[in-house]
Formats: structure tokens, C-alpha cells, sequence
């Protein structure tokens, strides 16, 4: 469904990946993870066209995706939820979701997407009418997961869900991934520092160190890699 | 006494309007690139002479002095501007969009200056102060000891219906929810599938339609156009736009209404008058210095 091969990105003069290489095939979870300044959210900028790559091949669904517009990329299927959340707080819970849904064109199936979001957030639905600002981080986190499945994607791409968020929101967020992966078969890329918990949840990951990938392999194996337990899982 | 008030309410009311129509310019640009579109009040300009220049032969089809020559006028001028407005976008600050405020803010300084001074060329305009055509037929309405000009009344209308008209496109609809993603978050906006050109080509056409029509209300008050005359409204206007809270639209169409009044409340004062730019800015300091966000404004505290 997604495959990356060997992506560059530059900031200015600064490389942030040289050469990076992953798959993503249909139906799965796969986790990429990595320490502060890896380029985890820079390979997920670039796939989504924020940051224009300098080399490289990104293939989504058969066609090029690298150096198209980020409004195009989400009219083809491919959503984010990106670092930091970035709802709009001043809009409402439910235009924060009609953004979401903004390039399609069968209305008439949103009210069903909207029970569907609802569904698996309640919490959202209680606050629909409230401005998103005012929304704890976590309903924030939620909204920005619902806003992007509203645009029905095929694959889907989570930046740091778990990122300021307390403990039991973060496990509530987990289980629903999961069960979105789930219910819907969607496919799903994962950007965690929380390794412990996307590996638990992911079928296969990768491991990013500043800008190349040195490990990858099944979630499973990962986490029972001696290096990877000492590095991103608190070394047991 | 009550007659006089009246009266300078009125005339400060159809004003402010005008200052108002200004303002959502500046405040709408504002909203989405976080910059003063120092240009703006040059569009406005540029929708007087449209106007100036379109009037005879349209009057010649329609009529002369009829509300169909004015309407079809002021559509013309709007829809003029609008390209001008996108045009300017385009050309001197989307190649600027990733560098510092400062560089664009310069930029469009330098369009301003390139408007004016191109507009004064004796080939283009001309710097000559030219007469307004009459659009509308105008009378006076005399109320008791009180004089109101029709054209002020229809000034004041027609712009209570834009502004409300703005605010439905805003609050509303899904092109003014976008304009609203695009001013908090562009980056979040363009992962939700808009076009975040495209956008900011419509609010400066939006804004640039509104700031011509404020070009042919101000140019039926004024004793005649010149390629200088939006200097001073534009001014007014800007300073209503910070007044109000700037990127608030509401906040602007308040700001230029106060302005408004200000200036005609202390321009009428007998002995007042010369002092009245002084005063109206000296009470706008203030304000400012109790309200530094503006009026309706808020401080922007980013939670992230
Ligand atoms: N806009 C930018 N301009 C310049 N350098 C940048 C920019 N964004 C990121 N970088 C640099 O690129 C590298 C990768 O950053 P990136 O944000 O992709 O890391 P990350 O793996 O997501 O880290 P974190 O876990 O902290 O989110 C870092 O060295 C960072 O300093
Ligand atoms: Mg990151």
C-alpha cells in the first residue's frame, strides 16, 4: 500500500533523512520508532507532502506520491494526525471533524462517519458544540484521530498519540487504534517514542537512528531484541 | 442639540461604515498570512476609478443615475478589484510566503508605492483631482431641522448587508471554515485536503471586492478621486482593524464604526475640528492601553 524508497530530506543545508526505505502493506499496523530528532515526524511530513524530498520514491496505491501537494496526497486516501495534535481550536468539535471530511463529496454519508467517531470517542460527542481549544490534551488527541478518519483514508499516519497525554487516556487511545486497525481493516503507520506500547499493538516496526533505518523487523522480534530493549524500552 | 447629535451620527455612522468595509481587508489578510496588506488601501483606490471609468458607458445602457447603472457598476469595480487583489497576492507575496514578515511587509509597502505613483503618471489617472460621477440620483431628506443625504442611507444599508453577508460566508459556509483552519494552522488545514492557495487568493479577493465598494461609497461622499485618496481611509481603516482586535472581523467592523463617529463627533465641535484627528487617536492610544488586543480581540495564547 505505502512503500518508501531510500527518501531524502533536506532542512535548508541540514539533512534530516538521508536515505530511508519502509513498507506498509494493507491491513496492518506498523510502528517507526526512534529517539528525539530521528526524523520520525520528517518522514511522515514527507509523505504526507509538507516537506518537499529531495530524492526518493514515495508509492502509495501504485502511483508517486513524493513532491505532490499535502491536499492532493489526503484526496488519494493517505490521512494524518500530526505531531502536537494540531486541531483547529477555533472551530468547533464538529467543524474540527467537517474539516476532516473536506475533500469529499458524499455528504450524505457524514452523519454515519460522525456516529462512527462518536462512537468510538464519546467524549467527543458530548463536547461537539465546544471550541477544540477548550478541549484537555487527550480529547484533543482524540479529536485529531476522529478529524482525519473523517476523511475516510486508506491509510492512515499517527504522530506521537500518546505525547503529553496521562496514562489511562493513552492506554483508551491504544485500544482503539487497535480496534479502528480492526473494525475498519485500516491501514495504519505509527510514529511512537513510546516504544513499548506501539510495539504491543503494531505488527512490524522499524527502528529510525538520525535519519537511517537500522533495524526492522516483526513487533514481536523487536521487542525481544536486546538492543532495542536497552535503547527504546527502558532496558530490562 | 438632539438634532445636531443626529445628524453627526449619521454622518459618522455612514463613515465608519466605510472604515468598516476597509478593515475586513486588512483583518480577513491579516487572519491568513499574518501580515498588513499595505497595498489594500490602494485596491480600494483602484475600484473608485474602475468605477469612474466604467459609469458612462454602463449609464449609457442603463441609464443615467439609476439604482440598475449603480449596481452593475459597483459588481464591475468589485469583481475588478478582486482580480487586482489576487493578482498582487500572486505576483509579489506567495514567491515571499517562507520568508520573514518584515521582507513581505516591505514588499508591500513598495506595491503601494508602485500603485500611487504609476496612478499619477499623466497616461494612467493622472494626479489630478477628477469628479465623481453621480451613480445614484441623490436627495436630500429633511427630518425636522435634520439633513440626511439619501446616498448616506444607502451607504449605511448596503453595508450592514455586506457585513452580514461576510460574517454567513465565515461562520457558515465550508469555503469560510477553511479561511478560519487556514488562520490558525496552514500546515494542519493543508493535511485536512485544502488548498491552502487557493484560499488565500479568496480572502484577498473577498477582501479587495469589499475595499472597492468602500472606494465607490467614500468617492460618492468625497469631493472628488484622486490615485492618493485611499491613503487616509486606509489609514483610518488599518488603525480600526488593530482597533477591533486584528484578524477579528466583527472587531473590525466595530473599530471602523468608532473611528467613524470619533472623527465626525470631533470634527463638528465647533473649535474642535482642527484637533480632531489628535483627539480621535489620542482616545485610540488609550483604549489600546487598557485593551491591547483591541476591542474584541484576544490575546493569543497558543495551546499546544
Ligand atoms: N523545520 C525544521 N528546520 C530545520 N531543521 C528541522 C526542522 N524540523 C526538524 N528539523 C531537524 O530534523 C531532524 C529530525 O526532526 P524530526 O522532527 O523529524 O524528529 P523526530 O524523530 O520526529 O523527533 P521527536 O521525537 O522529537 O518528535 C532534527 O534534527 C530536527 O532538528
Ligand atoms: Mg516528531
Amino acid at each position: 500500500m505505502l512503500e518508501v524508497r531510500d527518501l531524502h530530506v533536506n532542512y535548508g543545508a541540514i539533512s534530516a533523512l538521508h536515505g530511508i526505505s519502509l513498507d506498509v502493506k494493507q491491513g496492518e499496523i506498523v510502528t517507526l520508532i526512534g529517539a528525539n530528532g530521528a526524523g520520525k515526524s520528517t518522514t511522515l511530513r514527507a509523505i504526507s507532502g509538507l516537506v518537499k524530498p529531495r530524492a526518493g520514491v514515495i508509492n502509495f496505491d501504485g502511483q508517486n506520491i513524493a513532491g505532490v501537494a499535502p491536499h492532493v496526497i489526503v484526496g488519494r486516501g493517505l490521512a494524518q494526525s500530526p505531531e502536537g495534535r494540531m486541531v483547529f481550536a477555533n472551530l468547533s468539535v464538529l467543524e474540527n471533524l467537517r474539516m476532516g471530511a473536506y475533500r469529499r463529496k458524499d455528504t450524505a454519508n457524514f452523519a454515519k462517519d460522525f456516529d462512527y467517531v462518536f462512537s468510538i470517542f464519546p467524549r467527543l460527542k458530548e463536547r461537539e458544540q465546544q471550541t477544540a481549544g477548550t478541549l484537555s490534551g487527550g480529547e484533543q488527541q482524540m479529536l485529531a484521530i476522529g478529524r482525519a478518519l473523517m476523511s475516510k483514508p486508506k491509510c492512515l499516519m499517527l504522530d506521537e498519540p500518546s505525547l503529553g497525554i496521562a496514562p489511562i487516556l493513552v492506554q483508551t487511545i491504544f485500544e482503539k487504534i487497535v480496534e479502528i486497525n480492526r473494525e475498519l481493516g485500516l491501514t495504519i503507520l505509527l510514529v511512537e517514542q513510546n516504544a513499548n506500547l506501539a510495539l504491543e499493538v503494531s505488527h512490524r516496526g522499524y527502528v529510525l537512528e538520525t535519519g537511517r533505518i537500522t533495524l526492522s523487523d516483526t513487533a514481536e522480534a523487536l521487542r525481544g531484541n536486546p538492543e532495542v530493549q536497552e535503547c527504546y524500552l527502558g532496558g530490562e | 442639540m438632539t438634532d445636531w447629535f443626529l445628524q453627526q451620527l449619521i454622518n459618522g455612522l455612514a463613515l465608519g461604515a466605510i472604515y468598516a468595509l476597509i478593515a475586513l481587508g486588512y483583518t480577513m489578510v491579516y487572519g491568513v498570512l499574518r501580515f498588513i496588506n499595505f497595498a489594500h488601501s490602494d485596491v480600494m483606490m483602484l475600484g473608485a476609478f474602475a468605477a469612474f471609468y466604467l459609469t458612462p458607458p454602463v449609464a449609457g445602457m442603463l441609464g443615467e443615475q439609476s439604482v440598475w447603472t449603480a449596481l452593475v457598476v459597483i459588481l464591475l469595480s468589485a469583481a475588478i478589484c478582486a482580480v487586482i487583489g489576487m493578482t498582487i497576492e500572486f505576483l509579489a507575496y506567495r514567491p515571499l510566503r517562507k520568508r520573514p514578515r518584515l521582507t513581505v511587509l516591505i514588499t508591500a509597502i513598495g506595491v503601494s508605492l508602485f500603485i500611487e505613483f504609476t496612478g499619477q503618471h499623466e497616461k494612467v489617472f493622472g494626479a489630478a483631482t477628477k469628479s465623481f460621477p453621480k451613480l445614484l440620483p441623490s436627495r436630500d431628506i429633511v427630518i425636522g431641522a435634520l439633513h440626511l443625504s439619501s446616498n448616506d442611507i444607502v451607504v449605511l444599508v448596503l453595508t450592514a448587508v455586506l457585513l452580514a453577508a461576510m460574517w454567513f460566508i465565515v461562520q457558515r459556509t465550508k469555503i469560510g471554515m477553511a479561511m478560519r483552519a487556514v488562520s490558525y494552522n496552514e500546515q494542519a488545514a493543508a493535511l485536512m485536503g485544502v488548498n491552502v492557495n487557493g484560499i488565500i487568493s479568496f480572502t484577498f479577493g473577498l477582501g479587495s471586492a469589499l475595499a472597492a465598494v468602500a472606494g465607490i461609497f467614500y468617492a460618492m461622499r468625497a469631493p472628488g478621486i484622486d490615485p492618493l485618496m485611499g491613503i487616509q481611509p486606509g489609514l483610518r481603516a488599518f488603525i480600526a482593524a488593530v482597533l477591533g482586535g486584528i484578524g477579528n472581523l466583527p472587531g473590525a467592523a466595530l473599530g471602523g464604526i468608532v473611528l467613524g463617529l470619533l472623527e465626525t463627533f470631533f470634527g463638528g465641535m465647533p473649535g474642535l475640528s482642527n484637533y480632531r484627528d489628535g483627539i480621535a487617536f489620542a482616545i485610540l492610544i488609550l483604549i489600546l492601553l487598557f485593551r491591547p488586543a483591541g476591542l474584541l480581540g484576544k490575546l493569543q495564547t497558543e495551546k499546544v
